[in-house]
């Protein structure tokens, strides 16, 4: 094995799969009706700070240790 | 039937450790035997004492004592590797500092892998360990999963640090930079990061929340890399089971395009993608407010994940490298700019609307400051990948301060301002013991990454004209030692930069101490279950 191998990946078909791949991902991003999704997960670190999904007790953190 | 099984492989364990330590072919690997075999038969001890007691309920809630441990390893691990380099910088411009009694274990050569492993890996890992758990729990509404692995994570990661640091101070090293420990040590270390892997992995899979936050992207593409680069830049073959030497199987140039893919890609998942995890969460919790823009966030981490990976041969200019590879490497690193700024503004963003918090908190400022070296780390980055600047600037000190203003900066202070945010959280306290304290470290950790990276612009740019100066008849001007003396102020200064930077992480350690385990608490909020 040599760094020819990288070379082959480096200007072959497999950049373009990784290229459409990356410019797939942005237009996901981008995509109409998106808007509401994201806002949905930018806010996920705001919904449980203190005990997991369907425990009612907030402090139910383990004891110190 | 579970206990059994740990009872016999701890037993063999260390039977086995206890032969390696017997048929040790060198000092380092006898040690590590020993220290093997200790921990393996306290645990067996431990196991056969424990076994067969009832198992009480399930535990609920977020696992948050491993993370409190991650805390305090965090913290412990940065004095140890602020101080360790703050001493090699003092020995860089004093010599005499590198005693006669102990050479061969306490000079620059053997303490500067320690310096670099305690920093990035013992600092840096354990606040990417603790900071992953705390997240990902609370940003898929689930504990952990995996029970005990977590422990596993963490104990076992430590170990591995120490048997890398003990290893370095009695001369086991692969010599490649950022990868020395030596195979056995890499093989634990495979092991642990599985581990890992499966708990943060199990911990996504079991989620309650229908999104994969940003932060854990980051987290997971960091793991995911660490664990391919670890394994491909360590395929080396012992030269015997009861010794820690072993041969690389690359060679040459291979060799050295291999360790600078890993090398760089340290720097990119390890130091980058996962403290951008940090950011992503800690930011926008601290200034209450949702990341400026999820959009952006998924691009960033599309373009830098895309991006990085080919930035490694920037580090091997003018080398047996061919110029295409070096080329390729310098151009992804330009390109590499735009996500990394793009990062950089969606995390300042984050504060647009609630700027004043910005001189009325210090964690915020923090935060702002470490972006700020973020951006600035990778400016400079791209700017000295690129052929010409990196002719004058390589081989120089330049390097060492564009690192440190990265790692100092930007690690460092978002690393300070997470663990500033999760402690009075981790220990159920209503606020920080002293948040005077945090303005004291803001400010000497500044002032010290000040000092240290400007003197190592004026030095590394110095020493880089100086070495290339040459006369009318073409000789070159200057000796070697002509550049060592000139640098002497330089040094000095990069040292006191260095003690300020120690000295703010003393005052954070005091400060979390008193909220974590001091008397005299702020009212809390609530008073712990149990």
């Amino acid at each position: 094995m040599n760094y020819h191998i990288f070379r082959e990946i480096a200007d072959s078909w497999v950049l373009l799969a990784m290229f459409v791949f990356f410019v797939g991902a942005i237009v996901w991003a981008w995509r109409p009706g998106s808007r509401a999704t994201h806002k949905d997960a930018a806010d996920v670190p705001f919904r449980h700070e203190d005990a997991p999904a369907g425990e009612t007790n907030q402090m139910t953190s383990e004891a110190r240790t | 039937m579970w206990d059994w099984i740990k009872i016999v492989a701890l037993g063999l364990i260390t039977l086995f450790a206890a032969l390696a330590a017997n048929w040790a072919r060198d000092l380092a690997y006898q040690v590590h035997a020993l220290i093997v075999m200790a921990i393996s038969a306290g645990l067996f001890i431990w196991t056969v004492r424990t076994a067969g007691d009832p198992k009480g309920p399930a535990p609920t809630g977020y696992m948050d004592g491993v993370i409190r441990y991650g805390v305090v390893a965090t913290a412990f691990w940065g004095l140890a590797g602020f101080l360790v380099g703050t001493f090699i910088a003092f020995q860089l411009a004093f010599p005499a500092l590198n005693f006669e009694f102990l050479q061969g274990y306490g000079n620059f050569g053997r303490l500067r892998p320690l310096h670099t492993s305690a920093v990035i890996f013992a600092f840096g890992g354990n606040a990417l360990i603790a900071t992953s758990f705390y997240i990902v729990q609370r940003t898929s509404a689930a504990r952990l999963w995996g029970g005990n692995l977590a422990w596993f994570v963490f104990w076992g990661y430590n170990l591995f640090i120490v048997l890398a640091a003990t290893g370095y101070l009695m001369g086991a090293t692969q010599s490649k930079e950022y990868a020395e420990p030596e195979w056995y040590v890499d093989i634990w270390l495979t092991i642990v990061w599985v581990a890992y892997l499966l708990v943060f992995l199990g911990t996504i899979i079991k989620r309650k929340e229908p999104h994969i936050y940003v932060a854990n992207w980051f987290f997971l593409s960091f793991i995911v890399t660490v664990a391919m680069l670890h394994v491909v830049n360590n395929l080396s073959l012992p030269v015997s089971i009861f010794g820690s030497r072993s041969v690389q199987l690359f060679a040459g140039v291979q060799d050295a395009m291999t360790q600078w893919w890993y090398g760089h890609n340290a720097v990119g998942f390890f130091l980058t993608a996962g403290f951008l995890g940090m950011m992503y969460y800690f930011v926008p919790k601290q200034a209450g407010k949702p990341v400026f823009s999820y959009k952006l966030s998924i691009i960033h981490f599309w373009a830098l994940i895309f991006l990085y990976i080919w930035a490694g041969p920037h580090h091997l200019h003018y080398t047996a490298l061919p110029d295409w590879a070096s080329t390729l490497g310098m151009v992804f690193s330009v390109i590499l700019w735009m996500p990394s700024w793009g990062g950089m503004i969606n995390g300042l963003m984050t504060l647009s609307g609630a700027w004043d918090k910005i001189r009325t908190d210090p964690i915020i400022r923090m935060m702002v400051i470490s972006l700020g070296f973020y951006g600035m780390s990778t400016f400079e980055g791209p700017m000295m990948s690129i052929r010409a600047v990196n002719s004058l600037s390589h081989y120089t000190d330049w390097t060492i301060g564009h690192v440190h203003s990265g790692a100092l900066g930007w690690n460092g202070m978002i690393t300070f301002a997470a663990l500033y945010f999760m402690t009075p959280k981790l220990w159920n306290r209503a606020s920080l013991y002293s948040l005077r304290l945090v303005n004291w470290h803001f400010w000497l950790a500044t002032i010290g990454i000040i000092l240290y990276a400007a003197s190592m612009w004026v030095t590394g740019i110095m020493e880089g004209l100086m070495w290339r100066e040459v006369d009318a008849q073409g000789f070159l001007v200057n000796s070697f030692a002509d550049t060592v003396a000139a640098k002497f102020p330089m040094y000095v200064v990069r040292g006191l930069g260095g003690t300020l930077y120690l000295t703010g992480a003393i005052i954070m350690c005091y400060n979390l101490w008193m909220t974590a385990f001091g008397k005299n608490q702020p009212a809390a909020v609530a008073t712990p279950a149990e």
